[in-house]
């Protein structure tokens, strides 16, 4: 399918990959494009890996199985690398994009993958900005940096409205959740 | 189905009626893949009260003639009960670091 | 004035909850219809709809307040999945055979055991002879289009029948995709006022709700209700058209998908038929004259249509996302070879049993079925007729 982008999210329980995912669709459903956003459900494990999917064109979507050869795979936490496939079914040109404060190279060695790997400290941005890990917001910026996808200007503009919506009982940290995705996007490091 | 699952048994060597044919057999799930954070013990403040070893919920304390003595990491999520509890403040968590992390 | 939106299969099912509007919900939650029914509350707790919301403890107190209210009159909904379903059992008969139009959502999932919480259909389709009108859905767009569809299907006058929205389980109801919802007015004056022939409330006239039913009278009953389901077929239709005319959207029985002039065809129900427009997509790139029969009703079971639009095929797999251990295949395989037994065609018909327990079912999956049909038409042989797709040997 034409312009068809999928994209497959690791994390743990509890770091918002399901909620980084449904945040994206949204955002890129504002802006015109065809959207899925979806978990995997398993049994609900804080701290087991988990994942989360996207599928994002300019045309209808009609597939409902998941997505095994996506076209960008982001990593919330750099300890999955330890025990998860990231890298599974991900084509030779394929993103890898991971929260972690190595480099490129680094990455790319230890996953013996040769497509495109970003870097970002995801974590450290987000304790310094909201004050806890929570790396599924900047990770954002750093996809729309890496990838393009969306365009970023309008981007911030529908996600500061999700986060209004999301966050209507605690609006100190959307600030916070804004800038994560701004330093994000300037701090995220290709070779 | 994910290359993991593709490599589980099939229908004709699994036991009947999603039986479990083997006792204790969550042994063998290691859960320490889902840590962030461990568990460092303090030998010197340590004073064997072993509420540690009474609260953690995955039975990860290691004690030995009495003496709690470290942290079984195959089963250990992380989830920082035990430094929680400690009354003083003999166990701190630290982050996990993956062998590439800086 | 309509509403672009993105939401989950639930979230959309609660907006046209919202929209109908009913005098009553009596519900309960169960995995994966819960939100629905959090979701619908929040709604009453807001006083952004007039419903009465009756908090029962279990599902069959739901379906048993749910057939009170709708006795009295009142626009009566509910909503449940599979186990749910299940304890629900015997007030689901009764309100079909109580004539109540009520309606509900049912987010398919496996019926334990073992247990498990994933899509497959075994809890509608145990539930095919229970005497509901069941329309199914591929995406969160249509789940929600059949909801307020049912509400005048069931409530017609020459039908008066309780009607079950299904939704995929997980696949449509966790997942976010885009969809259109009417505006609320829209809505209210589709589906119009709720006027019951009968009812408790009416002292006026005062009436026997559920009375014992011999060798005498049950039988006579009985026809009536079947009579009510040869009337929802033509209902089914005037409502799609008049739905149609209002959104642009819908399908009366079933969509042809590039079934016109193709050879082989995949028939399925639910989220599996998006995934298998896929599959089509790719072999008609192929040069393979590929093409699905999506069914959206199931009951009654649209026979001479169905048989009308697949018997110039040379082969066909109808897809169940169930079994029903009858050893010779699934319900609607059951139901769609029966109904070309009549039409006297030379289609070969072979049933695949899919995705039970939420195993993922994929286009590759898919593909693979439409490969079977080829070879069956090359070598006019059908090796076997029922099989299990993407089970490990």
């Amino acid at each position: 399918m034409a312009n068809l982008t999928e994209i497959r999210w690791h994390g743990r329980g509890g770091q918002g990959s399901k909620t980084a995912s449904i945040l994206l669709g949204k955002v890129a459903s504002k802006t015109g494009k065809n959207i899925q956003a979806f978990p995997e459900y398993g049994p609900e494990r804080m701290g087991a890996p988990v994942l989360a999917f996207n599928r994002i064109s300019d045309e209808k979507l009609t597939v409902h199985c998941q997505v095994y050869s996506p076209d960008i795979v982001m990593v919330l936490d750099p300890t999955l690398l330890e025990s998860v496939d990231v890298d599974e079914g991900v084509p030779a040109d394929g993103t890898i994009i991971i929260n972690t404060t190595l480099q490129p190279s680094e990455i790319k060695e230890k996953l013996g993958f040769d497509g495109k790997v970003f870097t970002v400290d995801a974590n450290g941005i987000s304790t310094e900005e909201i004050g806890a890990p929570f790396p599924n917001t900047p990770m954002l910026g750093a996809l729309i940096k890496a990838t393009g996808l969306l365009e970023f200007e309008g981007f911030k503009t529908e996600i500061k409205k999700e986060f209004e919506k999301k966050f209507a009982s605690k609006p100190e940290v959307i600030d916070g959740n804004m800038k994560s995705i701004e330093r994000a996007y300037q701090e995220v490091k290709s070779e | 189905m994910s290359k993991k699952d593709k490599q589980k048994p099939g229908w004709k060597s699994i036991p009947e009626g999603g039986l479990i044919l083997e006792a204790g057999n969550a042994i063998k799930y290691k859960t320490g893949g889902w840590r962030t954070h461990r568990p460092e013990l303090d030998m010197d403040k340590c004073i064997n009260c072993h509420f540690c070893w009474i609260y953690c919920p995955d039975s990860a304390v290691v004690s030995e003639k009495k003496e709690v003595t470290g942290f079984d990491h195959d089963y250990c999520k992380g989830c920082g009960i035990c430094a929680h509890e400690c009354p003083v403040d003999a166990i701190t968590m630290v982050k996990e670091e993956p062998s590439t992390e800086k | 004035m309509s509403n672009q939106v993105a939401l989950t299969g639930n979230e959309a099912m609660a907006q046209a909850m919202k929209q109908i509007n009913p005098d009553v919900v009596a519900a309960y939650p169960i995995t994966p219809q819960t939100e629905v029914v959090q979701m619908f509350s929040q709604f009453v707790a807001d006083g952004a709809v007039d419903t009465e919301f009756v908090t029962v403890e279990s599902e069959h107190s739901a379906m048993s307040a749910t057939v009170g209210a709708a006795a009295g009159g009142a626009r009566a909904m509910t909503a449940t999945a599979a186990n749910g379903l299940a304890l629900m059992w015997e007030i689901v008969y009764i309100a079909a055979s109580t004539r109540l139009p009520i309606v509900m959502p049912v987010v398919n999932r496996a019926l334990s055991g073992p247990i498990n919480i994933h899509c497959d259909h075994s809890d509608a389709m145990g539930a095919r002879d229970s005497g509901w009108i069941q329309l199914y859905a591929e995406n969160a767009q249509e789940a929600y289009d059949n909801a307020i569809q049912a509400v005048r299907i069931g409530e017609h006058e020459d039908v008066r029948l309780p009607v079950m929205v299904n939704m995929d389980g997980f696949i449509i109801s966790h997942a976010v995709e885009n969809l259109e919802l009417l505006a609320d007015e829209d809505v209210k004056e589709f589906i119009g006022e709720y006027t019951a022939e009968h009812t408790l409330l009416d002292t006026e006239n005062p009436i026997a709700v559920g009375p014992l039913d011999l060798q005498d009278y049950y039988f006579e009953h009985k026809v009536q209700q079947a009579e009510a389901m040869e009337n929802a077929q033509k209902v089914v239709v005037e409502v799609a058209k008049e739905y149609k005319n209002l959104t642009g959207r819908g399908f009366e029985y079933f969509e042809e998908y590039k079934l016109e002039d193709a050879e082989i065809a995949i028939l399925a129900l639910a989220s599996t038929a998006g995934t298998a427009k896929a599959a089509v997509d790719k072999l008609r790139e192929e040069g393979v004259k590929a093409g699905l029969l999506k069914l959206r009703m199931f009951r009654p079971f649209p026979a001479k249509e169905v048989a009308k639009a697949l018997s110039g095929l040379k082969a066909v797999a109808v897809m169940d996302r169930a079994d029903t251990f009858s050893t010779i295949g699934g319900p609607v395989f059951a139901d769609v070879r029966s109904a070309l037994y009549d039409v006297k065609s030379d289609v070969e018909v072979v049933n695949y049993i899919y995705g039970l327990g939420g195993r993922d079912t994929t286009v590759e999956d898919l593909e693979f079925v439409y490969n079977d049909l080829q070879g069956i038409v090359n070598s006019g042989e059908v090796n076997k007729r029922v099989k299990y797709l993407g089970v490990r040997e």
